[in-house]
């Protein structure tokens, strides 16, 4: 399938199935509403662990999501269509995971700016969160994808995804949150940002090739 | 040897618990990791044999 | 020339029955070895080598801390070579190998934690700190254990040589990112002037031990891969006829 039709074919499937868009953004809200409650509704406390608290929510929803991204297709018996055809995956699964961005993470991004607020982060930081999320949530999707499918045929393969990609996913936590944390100091934050870019331009690029390889492995071809 | 007496190395200056436990706990995972690899290598063997006896008696 | 034999070895070596004779021959002088140069190391360290002129006797721990941790991450990074070969050859052996070399490199990497915290207490007066190099270490535990999780949850023994193969080649490209994610994070939040190590030049006396306990730790790790290659090899090739005859 070439990329439109595979993007369209995504993004129609969700249209019927809003919840795979509204239950990631609600987790997000719910987990970053947590941190004031069991913290402390603390300003300065709260503008201090801000960064982190919304890149852990994040990071999250977006490790939960992630882990449907074949398994419907995996299920119907969609995937291994796909796989027997004698095609290269790599475009197919490149739209899958645009798909996933626009439909997972443009509305974390999007939503972002606006937990930054409630939890006191100062304005200077917000646009800088902004952009950040917005080049990290496509990195966590590609990797989170890696994992989803070298574990879509198995059985608790929620529980094993979340093992095997959350290590991979400390470096965009470390810069992601790292470069807002600047950003309130007052601290230059172009560097990171740009490394942040080259991250999400690399793991986008490349994971493709990666999650091919793995569905590969795991429909036994 | 750089202690004096046997009990000054026990002691370690009173660094004795720290230096003592690491080099304890260090050697016994390693040595149950070695052990565990010596008796799946040992099971495997067994359990072939066991295959390899039902063949030959039975089908 | 070299490079012809290598080549040689290679190819043999990646032959299941080959192998099997290979570790079939070492093993014997190997496992002694391992085990005595092991020794020697450590007692040179304990007993023999001087004080530390800042940190006393409690830094003898790193006679068995830096060879654990650097160990752990030769291993994981030849896991990450072995996925790579079998991804791109299919090689049976690089399989069999990834299995064979996790589980000691996984323990190899908790000793590195553990006697780091231990170390850490006398020296920085807390068991845990988010230094650098403990949270990179702990970050590659994950890793290790993800590896074991994953194989252990694929029943078939190739698709899961191979699901572990992509993960660690992936993982590998992680831990770089990570060292240095990590060192960069924890210089921000740098309060303390921790170091691990206070000198950077080691004396002779401190040097030559540690430098054997490395070597020691090394051979005991190649003795556990041979021994787990050996046991995962008899198990898979089980009805070919060479297995049959050894028995």
């Amino acid at each position: 399938m070439t990329f439109t039709a595979t993007l369209q074919r995504e993004l129609l499937l969700a249209w019927r199935r809003p919840a795979e868009i509204i239950n990631p953004l609600f987790f997000f809200v719910m987990v970053t509403a947590l941190f004031p409650l069991g913290v402390s509704p603390q300003p300065e406390l709260l503008a201090t662990i801000a960064p982190g608290v919304v890149w852990v929510a994040a990071l999250l929803a977006v490790l939960l999501s992630v882990d449907g991204l074949f398994r419907a297709d995996h299920d119907s018996g969609a995937l291994e269509q796909l796989l027997s055809a004698p095609q290269n995956l790599y475009v197919p699964v490149l739209a899958k995971l645009v798909a996933h961005w626009l439909l997972t993470g443009l509305p974390l991004v999007l939503v972002a700016p606006l937990l930054g607020y409630m939890l006191h982060l100062p304005s200077a930081a917000i646009g800088v969160l902004f952009v950040a999320v917005l080049l990290g949530t496509p990195t966590m999707i590609a990797i989170g994808a890696i994992g989803a499918s070298l574990t879509v045929s198995l059985r608790s393969g929620g529980i094993l995804l979340s093992l095997l990609v959350l290590p991979l996913y400390v470096p965009v936590l470390v810069f992601g949150a790292g470069v807002v944390s600047y950003a309130a100091k007052g601290l230059p934050v172009s560097g990171v940002l740009a490394l942040l870019a080259a991250m999400m331009l690399a793991s986008f690029t490349l994971a493709p090739a990666a999650v091919a390889a793995g569905l590969r492995i795991s429909t036994g071809n | 040897m750089y202690f004096e007496s046997l009990t000054a190395f026990l002691q370690m200056g009173h660094h004795g618990p720290y230096v003592w436990s690491a080099y304890g706990i260090s050697a016994l995972l390693v040595a149950t990791n070695l052990y565990w690899a010596h008796r799946r290598q040992r099971t495997v063997l067994n359990e072939i044999r066991r295959l390899a006896r039902r063949q030959q008696s039975g089908l | 020339m070299i490079w012809k034999t290598l080549k040689r070895w290679y190819h043999q070596l990646g032959s299941p029955r080959y192998f099997y004779r290979f570790s079939e021959a070492v093993l014997p002088w190997l496992w002694p070895i391992a085990l005595l140069v092991t020794t020697v190391g450590l007692v040179w360290g304990l007993a023999f080598a001087p004080e530390d002129y800042q940190q006393g006797n409690s830094y003898r721990i790193i006679f068995i801390h830096v060879p654990a941790a650097s160990a752990a991450l030769l291993g994981y990074i030849s896991i990450g070579v072995a996925g790579l070969v079998n991804l791109v050859w299919r090689m049976k052996m690089a399989e069999v190998m990834i299995k064979a070399i996790a589980p000691f490199g996984a323990v190899l990497a908790a000793i590195a934690l553990i006697t780091g915290a231990i170390w850490g207490k006398p020296t920085w007066g807390t068991y845990w700190v988010w230094d650098a190099r403990l949270t990179s270490m702990l970050i590659m535990l994950f890793l290790y254990l993800g590896i074991m999780a994953l194989i252990h949850a694929i029943s078939d023994p190739r698709q899961a040589g191979r699901a572990a193969g992509l993960l660690a080649v992936v993982g590998v490209i992680n831990v770089i990112i990570v060292k240095y994610s990590v060192e960069w994070w924890h210089s921000l939040h740098q309060g303390s002037t921790i170091k691990l190590t206070g000198e950077t030049t080691m004396p002779a006396e401190m040097l030559i031990p540690l430098l054997l306990s490395m070597l020691g730790i090394y051979l005991l790790f190649a003795v556990s891969v041979l021994w787990r290659a050996r046991a995962e090899l008899l198990w898979r090739e089980r009805k070919s006829a060479w297995v049959k005859e050894l028995l």
